[in-house]
């Protein structure tokens, strides 16, 4: 077939079975966009590269595969940056395809020239300049190979504009032939053994959920695991929805904002069973002393993550979807063992903190309290929902107080902690998932990051439901100011910001607002019922902190308590 | 400790750019980085100098094999294997002082390539070591300019680090 490097990206990606792509036309993808009304292929406008790129990744966090987005060269190109970053800080399967200047003007400094591939080479997988025709069946099958098996992760192509309308013989590879790459499958199952006889020996041991979990889709054998052993269960921020929050064995999210139990069953343990977690330093607090009485298990299908941050004892290297049914064979293989009988006292334990001190805080009738909008969402979605955040406060207070029922239901931004992510994340992964209800919790300081995405929300006649929690200050740098730097407030006052439900209104988006904690169930209700995009501007005060918090560089036992 | 490792990378547009970025990024301490085509065509040889402890150098490994355009990492540091890097160094030589040098030049077996009114450049191949020390004593002659490989490795073995 002889067509166009257009034409041919465009074969490419119904090859690779892409059914959307979100961009922003201009100059050296011209041709690119050319071909895509040609072939009518569906195409999302975002009205922000930015915006692109985040919906992409809400797209594939949604649904598991790959999200594509596409930019022009220059500025088109580096507005991607933060969301290409984002993906690869959370293994985010993406492929981004942007336009580069002509080969012959490469190098020159030429009008919208940017070193894209340069750029991006800290925070991809991998990336490409294609400056060959021929090259561009091989480099896009690489690419969505790359991307989307091992440890999941963004790539860059970047491809010169001529290349775009130059001729070649199309022929998609069956196969990549890749030297250098051959993610891991299945690792050694004989440390599996020793991993069995960890737990059997273990007096207090501890079951630690990430984000591998979710993205490789192994909940159920992680729930298996959990049911079988009966051991108490913590997780990662990614880890959240692994297993149900409501779950008896689940003391919920460890570290920074971790709940009391899960902080000090963590530091108590004698065993830690890290599956699918990288030990980043908002987990552990302290480096020096995270676990310090315990065995450290760690499953990753990352070489790179054992012993990056915390030294691990034994290593399960491969693949969850490998490791994960392999240990819960070997563990009903060891029908000897009353693996829940074995845990009992240590079982009591983490369930007195977890009675001592549950999260909480003071509920009130006079002003509408930013937990209370998570818990009622929650109580209305009933954990059907998919769940997307901003960053900040409201993360966190939606981290801790939904009650997640159910794998990949939650996207956030976790190890780049980006503002602005959340409103496209939205967009994705409700085109991505159109029958699952979407709600976006946000702030009054992220949602204006990306608050031209309404646009694109209300264009595309998306019924997502966007909550911001608006305490008129940048909440989370806010309580730091009022914890740390002795309530000198410095530039985190947000007076001044639009008024939200105008705002919605003149994007084409269903704005409402609620002030009395009286009104806010029938206005939440009202929001979820409405057929099209939504924004509810739900004003609470900015007295709260986000708690307990184990201070930065703290122990995490050593945590600054709240609540009631 | 220092370590020395054979890296070998598809020989591709932007595959150093990857590894030298990597290495920046992480923090690692590189000592000297070399590169070169190799026994195969589409493949380069690169060989690093790591200062590292072990738990360092596991990650410099892990980290440096995850880059896509890596083929294979071998550790040259232990195993029987060559170690070499070769000198250019330009000196200040007068016409008295010449004898001295060729001396010296002779003592550590290196050889003159180039004589001037003024110069003398001498090429020293051999190990790290040996090549400091016959820069320590020119010295005494005036160095101009020194020109350094890095260091390159290649095990004795008759298997080829691709295979290990």
């Amino acid at each position: 077939m002889r067509i166009t490097g257009a034409q041919a990206i465009i074969e490419s990606l119904k090859l690779e079975g892409v059914d959307i792509v979100f961009g922003y036309p201009g100059g050296a993808v011209l041709t690119l966009y050319d071909a895509l009304y040609e072939a009518e292929f569906p195409h999302v406008l975002t009205r922000h590269e930015q915006g692109a790129v985040h919906a992409a990744d809400g797209y594939a966090r949604a649904t598991g595969k790959v999200g594509v987005c596409i930019a022009t060269s220059g500025p088109g190109a580096t507005n991607l940056v933060t969301g290409i970053a984002t993906a690869y800080m959370d293994s985010v399967p993406l492929v981004a395809i942007t336009g580069q200047v002509g080969t012959s003007l490469i190098g020159r400094d030429s009008f919208q020239e940017a070193d894209i591939r340069g750029i991006t080479t800290p925070v991809t997988k991998h990336n490409y300049l294609v400056k060959k025709v021929q090259d561009l069946p091989r480099v896009l099958k690489e690419a969505f190979h790359i991307a989307s098996t091992g440890r999941p992760g963004p790539v860059v192509v970047d491809v010169a504009k001529d290349i775009f309308a130059a001729m070649l013989d199309f022929q998609y590879p069956d196969t990549v032939q890749l030297r250098g790459y051959h993610p891991l499958f299945e690792g050694d199952s004989s440390i599996l053994d020793l991993v069995v006889e960890e737990m059997q020996q273990a007096k207090k041991p501890l079951i630690f959920l990430g984000g591998g979990v979710n993205i490789s889709n192994t909940v159920d054998q992680a729930r298996e695991l959990a049911g079988l052993t009966g051991f108490p269960i913590i997780s990662s921020l990614m880890g959240l929805g692994a297993v149900p929050s409501d779950s008896p064995q689940n003391l919920g999210m460890v570290g920074m904002h971790g709940t009391y139990a899960a902080n000090m069953a963590t530091t108590e343990c004698d065993l830690l069973l890290g599956i699918g977690v990288r030990f980043d330093d908002r987990v552990t607090g302290l480096l020096d002393e995270f676990v310090s009485k315990a065995r450290i298990v760690h499953f990753d299908i990352d070489p790179a993550e054992i012993n990056k941050n915390v030294r691990a004892d034994i290593r399960v290297v491969g693949d969850l979807r490998w490791s994960l049914p392999a240990l819960v064979e070997k563990i009903k293989a060891q029908r000897s063992v009353e693996w829940k009988g074995q845990v009992k006292d240590w079982f009591d334990t983490v369930k007195a903190w977890e009675k001592e001190q549950p999260l909480g805080y003071e509920p009130s009738a006079e002003v509408i309290m930013p937990q209370t909008v998570v818990e009622k969402v929650s109580e209305l979605t009933q954990g059907n929902a998919l769940i997307v955040t901003d960053v900040g406060q409201h993360q966190m207070w939606t981290a801790q107080f939904y009650k997640f029922a159910q794998g990949r239901s939650f996207i956030t931004s976790g190890g780049l902690g980006t503002m602005g992510y959340g409103l496209p994340a939205a967009i994705g992964a409700k085109i991505g998932m159109p029958e699952k209800p979407v709600v976006l919790f946000s702030g009054d300081g992220g949602i204006m990051m990306n608050c031209q995405e309404l646009a694109t929300a209300a264009n595309q006649g998306l019924p997502i439901k966007i909550l911001i929690i608006n305490n008129s200050v940048l909440g989370m740098v806010f309580q730091w100011q009022r914890l740390f730097y002795g309530q000198r407030y410095s530039h985190t006052s947000l007076q001044g910001n639009p008024d939200f439900v105008k705002l919605a209104e003149a994007m084409g988006v269903t704005g409402l607002r609620v002030t009395e904690p009286g009104q806010l169930d029938q206005v939440l209700k009202q929001a979820l019922e409405i057929d099209g995009p939504v924004l509810v501007d739900i004003k609470v005060p900015n007295t709260e902190d986000v708690l307990p918090m184990v201070p930065n560089g703290a122990r995490l036992d050593q945590m600054i308590m709240g609540g009631k | 400790m220092k370590h020395t490792l054979a890296v070998l990378v598809e020989n591709r547009p932007g595959v150093l750019t990857h590894i030298s970025g990597l290495i920046s990024r992480r923090a690692f301490n590189i000592e000297s980085i070399a590169a070169g085509y190799s026994e195969e065509a589409d493949t380069t040889r690169i060989t690093v100098q790591v200062e590292a402890d072990e738990l360092e150098l596991e990650q410099v490994v892990n980290q440096l094999s995850k880059l896509v355009d890596v083929i294979k990492i071998v550790n040259l540091t232990d195993g029987d294997s060559i170690h070499r890097e070769l000198a250019l160094i330009k000196v200040k030589a007068k016409p008295e002082t010449r004898s001295d040098i060729v001396d010296i030049v002779d003592i550590f077996r290196a050889r003159v390539v180039d004589v001037n009114r003024e110069t003398m450049v001498i090429e020293l191949t051999g190990e790290q070591s040996k090549i400091d020390a016959l820069c320590e004593v020119l010295k005494d002659h005036g160095i101009i300019e020194i020109v350094r490989t890095g260091l390159i490795a290649l095990s004795r073995s008759p298997v080829p680090a691709k295979d290990i």
